[in-house]
């Protein structure tokens, strides 16, 4: 090796750094360690001109070894490494030490914080000595991408990678594409129909000659790594065969079974029917369908793919080993009640996340009164009763089946939250006053009050919509809802709702009679989020939605190259933000696509043949099983395109025969001196 | 004489502590500077010598930050680090060293308040310890003992 020279450059960073740390001092004693060939101060080490320092002093002053105080690695490595590669020098002989997220940005005490900054300079400067030149692999990247979520951003995402002519493949749990959006009657702010702009999407994708959509079907496994996924997916048995199926539809309306609550109708189903006190007792009762869907089943009338499944666990035949009515009634015999789950493997470059989000369950908020009083609902069992397709065919009636007089929708139920979600959902506010509307729309006289905290109506548009229902007489009520409830005192108040409510305006308790309850609930991550989190090794912010790897830079990327993130599954969002991340993933999974290669990161793990004493501890060790053992030579060797670079081998093995490139023993031993040289 | 300032080394892995530690950087999170942050990818990946090696070097104190249980990025590294863990504290004891110096934590990618929190513990928890100073007292005899000690 030749003798290392290193240039050292401590960033001021404007201020962020250079307000705490005293970069001069830092520079002057950098000057004064081993090795140290140059050290210099900038304002911004990152900008062009501060590059071109670096570049400069390696072709003039022959520099070998590159350390740049500054920012954390996580942000500007990649940047720095081309800088050094640019001038000549191999990028790995570049080490970055972090002297703002972990030091100006955390204290305020200027001698210490210089001090850490020093120390953790001396680490680098040491660490780097040791480094070893790495060369990046190229590899091809499978031109196929894979999505899963068959939402609004799900199917955006599919229809815009297919538009390059590559083959996507789309997932979705559900029977059926669309999402929550498949749902609603109408959006804010512009009160367009759902359905008419959603459905021609949910054909398109699913006749476009690019995409598969596997609906019915979930991700079980994942493994390889960017450019080279390797995916399993579960088909769930649907009991009918789709290639014989012409979605007919006489097999929905032949099955007996009809009371199972319908789960796109958001629980509707799961209420008891109102019995009046003075119907006739006597005869059969009468058969409750609403909210409710048969056995075999398609969530709505225009699903896409339009293919029935059998529920199995309400399937009279199974339940009961008698009824086959659907397969009597199927003309081309596409029943088949022995299908079983089965497993298909692909092969992905990409893989873009869209799996949404939940809304929140208000049952433990016992103050609202949501699952005890009937006429408490949340948003998106109020979406179905708007919807001209819903239970109600789209008339606003209580569960009496009666006209409300009176509307209350109480905003922020569970977020803003210290108890249930400390998040802004982001959409409840105006799908709130979108309620607001519909229901004077279609209700004239019915007055609506809104409970609010704040009003939030931050996209395009959406103050505009704000100003017009303020012009339709609706009362806005600041102030957070303590109570619902069925126990009116006052005249007025008998029969029917009332809300108690701290109007912070008029500084007033306020009772307020009204004969329903529509409580705007938070968006939460989706069901299985946690699970599909760590099929893909993704992580999640603090309100365990999907976290991206840069808020404001990289808002659509994760930490593992190669799986993007889109919609509501990376927070609450609206459509039109949805539909705008998804094309943002689908422009990455294209772009790399179109690249055709991807380069992996050199820092793998490799078995030094002359050390491994063929002891196998290693062997178990590797989540990918990377490690084999070479029987002739009785040592472990590591396929190297499998190691992902951990490390765990390498902390593990009793010999030292296990190194990381980047990683490994003495340049740690080095970082470990470097740091605790001082005193 | 100046106050005690204890002087810990961590080992973070890349992708949840590290970026943890970052975050509370980026949401300007205050705590002590007693930390000497060292990346590694995962935190199976710190060897029980880089251990010994810190106290040698004359740190007072060790903390192993990595992603929860389950969280890990390469599947289940932390597990293995997890397994070792009660083997590495009984083998400071044996070195005589306090097993308080040694301590594992779990930091996510999102909770940067939790990382300076957990700074500041586990420098109070060193500060109470007082210096260690391993390396003067028994250098020599250490190591010959590490040397075989595995
Ligand atoms: C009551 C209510 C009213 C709203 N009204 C409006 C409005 O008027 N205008 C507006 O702009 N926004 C509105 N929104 C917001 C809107 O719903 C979201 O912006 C939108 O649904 C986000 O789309 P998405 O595709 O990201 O998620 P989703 O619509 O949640 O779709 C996710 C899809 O992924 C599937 N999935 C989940 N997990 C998996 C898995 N592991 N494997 C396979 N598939 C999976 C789901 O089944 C689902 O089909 C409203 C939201 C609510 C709750
Ligand atoms: S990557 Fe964080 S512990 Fe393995």
């Amino acid at each position: 090796m030749k003798n290392p020279v290193i240039g050292v450059y401590v960033c001021h960073c404007g201020s962020n750094i250079g307000s705490v740390v005293n970069v001069p001092e830092v520079v002057e004693f950098a000057k004064g360690l081993p090795n140290v060939a140059v050290a210099r101060e900038h304002k911004y080490m990152c900008s062009d001109p501060g590059q071109d320092v670096i570049k400069k002093d390696i072709k003039e002053l022959g520099l070998n070894r590159v350390v740049v105080a500054s920012c954390s690695p996580l942000m500007h490595e990649h940047t720095f490494r081309k800088a050094c590669e640019s001038a000549g020098l191999n990028p790995y002989y570049f080490q970055m030490a972090n002297i703002r997220e972990q030091v100006s940005w955390v204290t305020t005490d200027k001698v210490r914080a210089t001090e850490k900054a020093k120390v953790v300079l001396v680490g680098a400067v040491n660490r780097v000595v040791e480094h070893d030149p790495l060369f990046v692999k190229s590899v091809p990247v499978t031109p196929a991408t894979l999505v899963i979520g068959g939402g609004v951003a799900g199917i955006e995402a599919a229809l815009q990678v297919a538009a390059s002519h590559t083959q996507v493949h789309l997932v979705e749990k559900e029977p059926s594409l669309g999402g929550h959006m498949a749902r609603f009657d109408k959006t804010f702010p512009t009160l367009d129909c759902a359905a008419c702009i959603l459905t021609p999407k949910m054909v398109q994708a699913n006749t476009n000659p690019f995409i598969k959509v596997h609906a019915y079907s979930e991700v079980i496994e994942v493994s390889g790594y960017v450019g080279n996924f390797t995916v399993k997916i579960r088909h769930k048995a649907s009991y009918v065969n789709n290639d014989k199926c012409t979605g007919c539809g006489v097999c929905i309306t032949k099955c007996p079974e009809r009371g199972i609550p319908a789960e796109f109708e958001s629980g509707l189903g799961n209420r008891p029917v109102y019995v009046a006190p003075d119907a006739p007792q006597h005869g059969k009762k009468p058969k409750d369908t609403f909210g409710k869907r048969p056995a075999i089943y398609t969530p709505f009338a225009q699903a896409v793919p339009n293919k029935p499944v059998i529920d199995r666990d309400n399937c009279r035949y199974y339940t009961t080993g008698k009824c086959r009515v659907c397969e009597k009634m199927c003309e081309p015999g596409a029943i088949d009640f022995d299908q079983k789950d089965w497993i298909e493997e692909i092969q992905v470059g990409n893989i873009i996340v869209a799996t949404g989000m939940k809304t929140f369950d208000p049952t433990p908020m016992k103050n609202l009164g949501y699952g005890r009083i009937p006429d408490v609902y949340t948003g998106l069992e109020f979406e179905r009763i708007c919807h001209s397709s819903g239970p109600t065919e789209g008339q606003i009636l209580t569960w009496k089946k009666e006209s409300p007089k009176a509307i209350a929708i109480v905003h922020c139920v569970g977020s803003r939250d210290d108890k249930h979600h400390r998040h802004c959902s982001r959409v409840c506010c105006m799908y709130s006053l979108k309620y607001a509307h519909l229901i004077k729309e279609k209700l004239h006289n019915c007055e609506v009050y809104e409970f609010y905290i704040d009003m939030r109506c931050f996209g395009k548009g959406y103050e505009e919509f704000y100003s017009r229902l303020l012009q339709e007489d609706v009362r806005f009520v600041r102030g957070r809802v303590a109570e619902v409830s069925d126990w009116g005192i006052y005249p007025e108040e008998k029969g029917r709702l009332v809300v108690r409510v701290e109007d912070t305006l008029a500084a007033q308790v306020r009772r307020i009679p009204v004969d329903m309850v529509i409580l705007s609930t938070a968006l939460e991550p989706a069901e299985n989020a946690d699970h599909l989190k760590h099929t893909l090794h993704m992580s999640c912010s603090s309100d365990l939605f999907y976290l991206e790897r840069h808020p404001k830079l990289a808002p659509v990327s994760t930490a593992t190259d190669g799986i993007y993130i889109a919609g509501a599954c990376q927070g609450p969002k609206d459509i039109p933000d949805s539909v705008a991340q998804a094309g943002a993933a689908a422009a990455q999974a294209i772009g790399m696509i179109k690249r055709g290669v991807v380069e992996i990161e050199p820092t793998t793990a490799h078995i030094e043949e002359s050390m491994c004493t063929g002891c196998q501890i290693c062997i178990p060790l590797c989540p990918y099983t990377a490690i084999r053992r070479n029987e002739e030579k009785r040592i472990a060797y590591i396929e190297g395109a499998l190691c992902k670079g951990c490390g765990t081998c390498v902390g593990a093995c009793p010999s030292g025969a296990a190194q990381q490139w980047g990683f490994d023993d003495r340049q740690i031993y080095r970082e470990i001196e470097g740091v605790l040289a001082a005193k | 004489m100046e106050p005690f300032e204890p002087r810990v080394v961590a080992f973070l892995c890349n992708w949840c502590s590290y970026t943890g530690a970052d975050l509370a950087g980026t949401s300007r999170k205050k705590y002590p500077t007693n930390l000497l942050p060292i990346r590694v990818m995962c935190s199976g990946r710190v060897d029980p010598e880089f251990i010994l090696k810190a106290f040698r070097e004359g740190a007072d104190g060790v903390i192993i930050l990595g992603c929860h249980p389950g969280d890990c990025h390469y599947i289940n590294g932390n597990h293995k680090t997890l397994g070792r863990f009660p083997i590495l504290k009984k083998l400071v004891q044996q070195f005589g060293i306090h097993p308080d110096r040694l301590r594992l934590e779990w930091v996510s990618a999102s909770e940067g308040d939790r990382y300076a929190v957990v700074v500041a513990e586990m420098t109070e928890q060193v500060r109470k310890l007082g210096p260690l100073r391993w390396n003067t007292r028994i250098k020599e005899t250490v190591a010959a003992s590490a040397a075989g000690g595995e």
